[in-house]
């Protein structure tokens, strides 16, 4: 089958698939001129958020990173950084510029924002008019990292939207890619089966003790997890046990061994299977793994969940035959033929890749073109 | 192409998925997915697509098999061909003191 794509080569050597121009905003106060930036300069995209401000330690540190690792992702050509404060928009673009691409930044404060608006728009403009002189190139689908979650699963995506899932992801890592998946709580049940999948014993044992560490802190604030999951979406489906629901969960893990852990935001660093300490809340998932690199992702949903990424564009597979037809605008791949067993897991998979082929060559996503932004930033504790 | 309506995971499973809307007292036809072996059952009530439907007779407190894994308690008596959902099954996991 197909495997040759079209894509961006970065100045790091990193495949993109989108061009975006960033005007990237620090903080909360920052939205508005960020925004005031992107309708004055067409071609450009601001990511308005609603934190960064008095955030501290890990919470802050996850922050910058999952900020900077959005004008990082190889989908992104240039960048422009709006924050209140100089010294921190300066961090965020610094840890952007290590990548080679085009970054300035903005502080607000002695400025205002139309001083400012100013000011970032003229270096927008040269950013677009650099962003839109760049070729794509052809390359290989293993040359994207590819980000993989489901969302408002039932029975089927455990019958088959996941199996597919962990087929893709083994085509890929046999190629020689980088595949990511995660959502530690929605493993509950599966979690020693899970922890076999990793290359070592060490890694299996790090995973079972990052899984306890989650569930301890979800323990810890006193909640009965029985109302929230399964969730009632998947209740609707069909789904009734977390059990039940973190056996079709892990079959995306397909065959390969997952040879890293990451942390939230984190980047690989060699080709494999990697799997993400995560929540299973898709904007915030699909946001973390976008800002670790991942530049394609799949989304394998049974009841119909409709998420989108601004920078990672998302692929939606759907197995459950009534959300292909009632849902229809949002579902790339329709998947259901491995219900009625007229398609293979083999011939499904070959339908998501030629999805993939296709969207790097510029074909949107039904997330794109339905407007899904979703950028959520994954808060660990309040701001002081 | 068989006209099955629904699958198993594994042979062993106590329950199959249905891939189709099922009535109740329709004789139905399911398919293990890896070996292809059929399982037929009739139907005690009307069961949605995606939901679960009884292979295996279980009394309250025993352990469902789905995927070959126990995936939950049971917590009232299940027949063969009974719907299988939060009515009369739940997880042992989360347990907070039940």
């Amino acid at each position: 089958m197909e495997t040759k794509i079209l894509g961006y080569r970065r100045d790091n050597g990193r495949i993109g698939i989108r061009n975006h121009v960033l005007i990237l905003p620090v903080d909360d106060l920052s939205n508005a001129a960020c925004e005031a930036v992107a309708n004055n300069i067409a071609g450009t995209l601001a990511l308005p958020h609603p934190y960064g401000r008095i955030q501290f330690g890990a919470d802050l540190e996850l922050h910058f990173k999952t900020i900077i690792g959005a004008g990082r992702n190889p989908n992104v050509a240039a960048v422009v950084v709006i924050g209140i404060e100089q010294n921190w928009a300066k961090r965020v673009a610094d840890g952007i510029a290590e990548t080679g691409k085009p970054v300035s930044y903005f502080g607000i404060e002695g400025y205002g924002d139309l001083k400012t608006i100013e000011m970032a728009s003229r270096k927008a403009h040269e950013y677009v008019k650099y962003a839109t002189s760049l070729e794509k190139v052809e390359c290989e689908l293993k040359d994207l990292v590819v980000s993989f979650k489901c969302g408002e699963s039932d029975t089927t995506s455990g019958l088959a939207g996941n199996p597919v899932a962990g087929v893709v992801g083994d085509r890929l890592v046999e190629m020689g890619g980088t595949v990511i998946f995660g959502e530690t709580p929605e493993t509950t049940g599966g979690e020693h089966i899970l922890a076999k999948h990793f290359a070592t014993p060490e890694l299996g044992q790090e995973f079972l003790r990052v899984h306890k560490e989650y569930m301890d802190m979800i323990e810890s604030k006193g909640a009965d997890l029985l109302g929230t999951q399964p969730t009632q979406g998947n209740i609707a489906g069909g789904l009734t046990t977390i059990e039940e629901k973190a056996m079709g969960n892990i079959q995306k893990a397909g065959k390969s061994p997952i040879i890293g852990l990451l942390e939230m935001a984190e980047e690989p660093t060699k080709p494999g299977r990697y799997f993400m300490n995560t929540s299973a809340a898709a904007a915030e998932c699909i946001t973390l793994m976008m800002a670790a690199g991942a530049t394609l992702h799949i989304f394998i949903t049974g009841q119909g969940n409709i998420v989108g990424n601004p920078i990672e564009p998302v692929i939606k597979m759907s197995a459950n035959p009534k959300t292909c037809e009632f849902m229809v605008e949002h579902i790339d791949v329709d998947i259901s033929g491995v219900l009625s067993r007229e398609l293979t897991l083999d011939q499904a998979a070959d339908k998501v890749m030629e999805c993939a082929v296709q969207t790097s060559r510029g074909c949107l996503t039904d997330a794109e073109v339905l407007n899904h932004k979703e950028f959520v930033l994954t808060r660990l504790y309040p701001s002081a | 192409m068989s006209s099955h309506k629904f699958l198993l995971h594994e042979a062993q499973d106590d329950v199959g998925v249905a891939v189709a809307d099922i009535k109740a007292g329709e004789e139905v036809m399911g398919v293990d997915i890896h070996s292809g072996k059929e399982f037929h059952v009739k139907s005690n009530e009307d069961i949605q697509l995606g939901h679960k439907i009884a292979l295996k007779g279980k009394k309250k407190g025993e352990t469902l098999i789905k995927y070959g894994e126990n995936v939950g308690k049971v917590t009232e008596d299940i027949k063969v061909g009974d719907w299988v959902h939060t009515h009369n099954l739940k997880t042992a996991r989360w347990d907070y003191g039940n």
